[in-house]
């Protein structure tokens, strides 16, 4: 725990909610660890996202880790001390037509036959119930009931919290410049000096891409901004829930009337800066769906609008577990803007594989390999 | 709160209603300040705890003088020039769950 | 001058967009355009003159002799103004600047809403002149109705010709604070007293620079007026708390002194400790800020033209620390002269000649500003009240203990980690009223300094813009394109 150490079980680079889990999760092993962070504790991605706890309409090879997550997110005032002001008011999908709806139907019962349960299909009527708002037209939805939402920073510092608690060794405002083979360790070059660890996890987030190429697995990461807008408080008009339209809309009215509105829009990042700039031409787009769904919500004040500095891989998941190069190198990044609820559990399970060499939790579909295979080195 | 100088200059009366009471106001006065000419103490509730605000610093800083203009909430009285005919009325913090309209 | 009254009016590109119509603002547009640059002068309030010269050109206070000589002195400013062929766009906010994307900052992109409607256009360079805004003075009980700052009454008296009824207390520190109770009390208020929370001790720092309009002929007739008014008045010196008593409302303000306490009933209480630079557009337009500890505020960082650290945007006025009407117009000068020098069209010879004047009448205007510096720093007490159920975030209602048990219970170092745990800051005021006390709090908790505290990132919009302005803006192609799952 003090700020001498160099060395360490584990090092995990990257402080954001996946490299805090990892480390809180490794330390409650009994792992010793150091994480090193070059801003603060849920600076990018981690702490300006939406706070989205979702499993809803996630890729079916997320869902194991979303699974192993959100049972964790349903206790998580018992693992950190602190309930991350973390609800479940539950997510829906809307369908807009007859074809969305069937399309709906055809994702959920492809799940049930995959043993996952926790989409539900819902019908006008209980669409209306609790998106009273919502046009006429919709015949109905899906419903992912466990799911709410939480403080993205509150969340990310308190595992970092806990995992210090539990002997971890927290470096922030320390930046890796290189990672480099030193015998049966990893030498970690940074800005505050060097770090030895038989074990190293890639969790830095829009700069995993450098981490990885120093391995000699480089991965065709792109460097997204996702921009996302709060209002004032508004009259509550619809039950807390996380309402998804498409591709186009997401969508969420706080307890305190605050409307939180994204659908994924992306501003640019410049990542060296830790600069974003927003594209208002598209949050007019964003600002125009809602104008056209929720007309009560047309004279609502824009308080701000900001955007964050995310990771996307081409297939929008992850690279998550062992390396595939080395021994004693895991990788957990590349989120692509939806990695925020897979946190807590991806750490737990990154610390089983470290630990044990395996997990139950199955992760097939998301090894860095299907990047560097084709890669010649 | 606030009363007219006695030799203030003069200029054109309009009429407005705050919370459904008709008052008068001055052509080029903004709300906020017909408001508290008018002896209006409070203008709104906040969303927070329904504490009752007032206009406080009435050049766009505070937002406290927040009230609704015409039907359309969140306009700051300090900022938006009185016109004849206007109904302003106080806004409401925070809503109930029970409103949401079905 | 080219008044535009609605959105359309506006061309898309400008040479200069000066955001601001106070003494900088109206300096520099006037200056640019006679220098013949395209120019773009946005002001959110119906009439040029900022705050100081506010509604110069519109007041309905007939006697000027309530206002002052130096009030009226903006009339020239505002002349030159309408004299020169810059294009004016009252009543319009600007929410947001950024650097264009295909010119790599040759450009800024601003946003803009006039009269409900959005849009975005396009600057070569920018001059902000947004000027400065009261320094937050979180007392107990201040959030209740009845409480206002000193320079709310100066506005509702010179826009409005209106003065608080009743019994008033003006209470802080500060020029402004004897200069609108004359003001006040030649309009025909009531104080019924003036309550100084002047830190004795500073007094040791500026005894021989005492401001001159404390003994200006109008400040003597103010208090000529009062004394003739034969009401109660009250100076009281070495104030060191100041709390206000009310159910629902402001009935009486207790203060202390020497030890004991008083209370003072009355129906308004004015509250003043100063003024600090408005940052919240320079800091989301990407300028760095520093913290001035002789001024002890949030100030940008600026060159000798009083261009930031963003190229192609400059800060005049008292938002580039403050100085005063005088030197904000001067400021506007300079700054004006280099952006013109950046366009290419003077050289840099003729600017430095240009400029030696001004700089030398900016100097003189300057003198003596750090003694009022030092005197009127308010106490530690008034820049984080000691108090802990004070409320500092007044949007939010987050008090002051809180902030401090976050500070030290859970280690939080900075504000934006802040917002994160107390929404302080997450308001519509976008941390106005409560960074600098948020800044301090932390700061005392954590036994650091104000500047190694930092401040809020501030996002845009710096100022409303709803839903509806924003879908009406033009959207871009590729936006349908560029979702992402």
């Amino acid at each position: 725990m003090s700020a001498e150490r160099r060395s360490a079980d584990v090092i995990v680079i990257g402080g954001g909610i996946h490299g805090c889990s990892t480390a809180l999760h490794c330390a409650l092993r009994g792992l010793s660890v150091i994480l090193i962070e070059k801003d603060h504790a849920g600076r990018h991605a981690s702490g300006v996202n939406a706070g989205g706890v979702r499993q809803l309409a996630r890729h079916v090879a997320e869902i194991p880790l979303s699974n192993t997550s959100m049972a964790i997110w349903h206790g998580i005032a018992e693992l950190v001390d602190d309930d991350c002001g973390f609800t479940s008011d539950g997510q829906v999908l809307v369908a807009e037509n007859e074809a969305d709806l069937a399309g709906c139907r055809a994702r959920v019962e492809d799940l049930n036959l995959r043993g996952f349960h926790h989409e539900e299909m819902i019908d006008a009527r209980e669409l209306r119930e609790i998106v009273p708002a919502v046009s006429e037209t919709c015949p109905g939805g899906v419903i992912s009931r466990r799911d709410g939402a939480a403080i993205p920073l509150r969340a990310t510092q308190a595992f970092k919290r806990k995992a210090a608690e539990r002997g971890a060794t927290i470096r922030e405002g320390v930046k890796v410049t290189k990672v480099e083979r030193d015998g049966a360790n990893w030498r970690v070059v940074t800005d505050g000096g060097d770090f030895l660890s038989p074990r190293i996890v890639n969790a830095a987030g829009a700069w995993a891409d450098r981490i990885a190429a120093d391995l000699g697995e480089p991965v065709p990461l792109e460097v997204i901004a996702p921009m996302l807008m709060i209002t004032a408080p508004m009259p509550a008009f619809i039950k807390p829930v996380v309402i998804l339209r498409g591709r186009k809309l997401s969508f969420k009215q706080f307890g305190n009337g605050t409307v939180l509105i994204g659908g994924g829009y992306l501003g640019r990042a410049i990542r060296d800066e830790n600069r974003t700039i927003l594209d208002w031409g598209k949050l007019a787009t964003n600002a125009k769906t809602v104008w056209d769904l929720f007309p009560i919500m047309r004279g609502a004040p824009i308080l701000r609008a900001w955007a964050g500095i995310e990771a996307r891989m081409p297939d929008d998941l992850p690279c998550f577990g062992p390396s595939a190069r080395h021994d004693g190198v895991y990788h957990q990044f590349g989120f692509s803007a939806h990695g925020f609820q897979l946190g807590p559990g991806a750490g737990a399970v990154m610390a089983e594989i470290i630990a044990t060499g395996h997990s139950n939790v199955p992760i097939d579909g998301l090894d860095i390999a299907r990047f560097t295979a084709s890669t010649a080195h | 709160m606030f009363r007219p100088m006695s030799d203030a200059k003069s200029a054109a009366a309009l009429s407005f209603s705050f919370d459904g009471r008709p008052l008068i106001g001055r052509d080029g006065d903004t709300v906020a300040a017909s408001l508290l000419a008018n002896g209006v103490t409070v203008c709104r509730e906040t969303p927070v705890s329904g504490a009752p605000r007032a206009p406080y610093c009435l050049m766009g800083v505070c937002f406290e003088c927040l009230v609704v203009i015409d039907g359309v909430g969140n306009r700051q009285g300090c900022m938006v020039p009185l016109r004849d005919g206007m109904a302003i009325e106080t806004q409401h913090g925070r809503r109930q769950p029970e409103e949401i309209q079905g | 001058m080219k008044p535009l009254t609605e959105i359309g009016q506006l061309a898309e590109h400008y040479d200069l967009a000066v955001v601001g119509a106070g003494p900088a603002g109206l300096s520099a547009a006037a200056r640019a355009s006679e220098l013949g640059l395209s120019v773009l002068l946005v002001d959110e309030n119906p009439a040029p003159g900022g705050q100081i010269y506010r509604s110069i050109t519109t007041t309905p206070v007939s006697d000027r002799a309530v206002l002052g000589q130096d009030y009226w002195r903006g009339l020239d400013i505002v002349a030159r103004l309408k004299r020169s062929a810059t294009a004016y766009a009252a009543r319009c906010t600007v929410w947001s600047i950024a650097p264009e994307v295909e010119s790599d900052g040759a450009s800024f992109e601003i946003g803009l809403s006039l009269d409900g409607r959005a849009r975005l256009i396009s600057a070569r360079q920018v001059v902000l002149a947004t000027g400065a805004q009261e320094r937050p003075f979180p007392i107990p009980g201040w959030t209740l109705p009845g409480v206002m700052t000193a320079g709310a009454a100066q506005i509702a008296l010179k826009s409005s010709a209106i003065v608080p009824k009743g019994r008033t207390v003006i209470a802080g520190c500060g020029p402004l604070l004897y200069l609108l109770a004359g003001q006040l009390a030649a309009a025909g208020a009531e104080i019924v007293a003036v309550l100084d929370t002047t830190p004795p001790r500073n007094w040791r720092a500026a005894l021989t620079a005492l401001p001159d309009f404390l003994r200006s002929p109008y400040l003597a007739k103010g208090l000529k007026l009062m004394a003739k008014a034969r009401r109660s008045l009250r100076f009281v010196g070495g104030v060191t708390s100041l709390a206000v008593e009310g159910s629902g409302r402001l009935s009486a303000v207790r203060f202390e002194r020497g030890g004991t306490s008083q209370s003072i009933a009355c129906d308004t209480l004015l509250l003043h400790q100063g003024v600090i630079p408005s940052v919240n557009l320079s800091n989301a337009a990407g300028c760095a800020h520093d913290f001035d500890p002789v001024q002890h505020c949030w100030v940008p960082q600026l060159d000798d033209w009083f261009a930031s650290s963003v190229p192609g945007i400059a800060i005049a006025g008292d938002g580039a620390g403050i100085g005063g009407a005088e030197s904000a117009a001067l400021r506007g000068e300079i700054a004006a002269l280099d952006t013109a020098r950046r366009l290419g069209r003077i050289t840099m010879q003729e600017r430095d000649n240009h400029a030696a004047p001004v700089r030398a009448a900016l100097g003189r205007t300057l003198r003596g500003r750090r003694f009022l510096d030092l005197l009127y720093k308010p106490a530690a007490q008034f820049l984080a009240p000691t108090v802990d159920d004070t409320i500092i975030c007044r949007c939010e209602e987050v008090t002051a203990g809180q902030v401090r048990d976050a500070a030290k219970r859970l280690g939080v170092t900075g504000p934006n980690q802040m917002k994160a745990f107390l929404r302080c800051g997450m308001g519509p005021c976008q941390g106005r009223l409560c960074g600098p006390t948020v800044v301090e709090l932390i700061a005392e908790t954590r036994g650091t300094s104000p500047a190694e505290v930092g401040y809020y990132r501030l996002r845009p919009p710096v100022k409303p813009v709803t839903l509806a302005e924003l879908a009406s803006l033009p959207q871009s192609e590729a936006a349908v394109k560029a979702v992402v799952r």
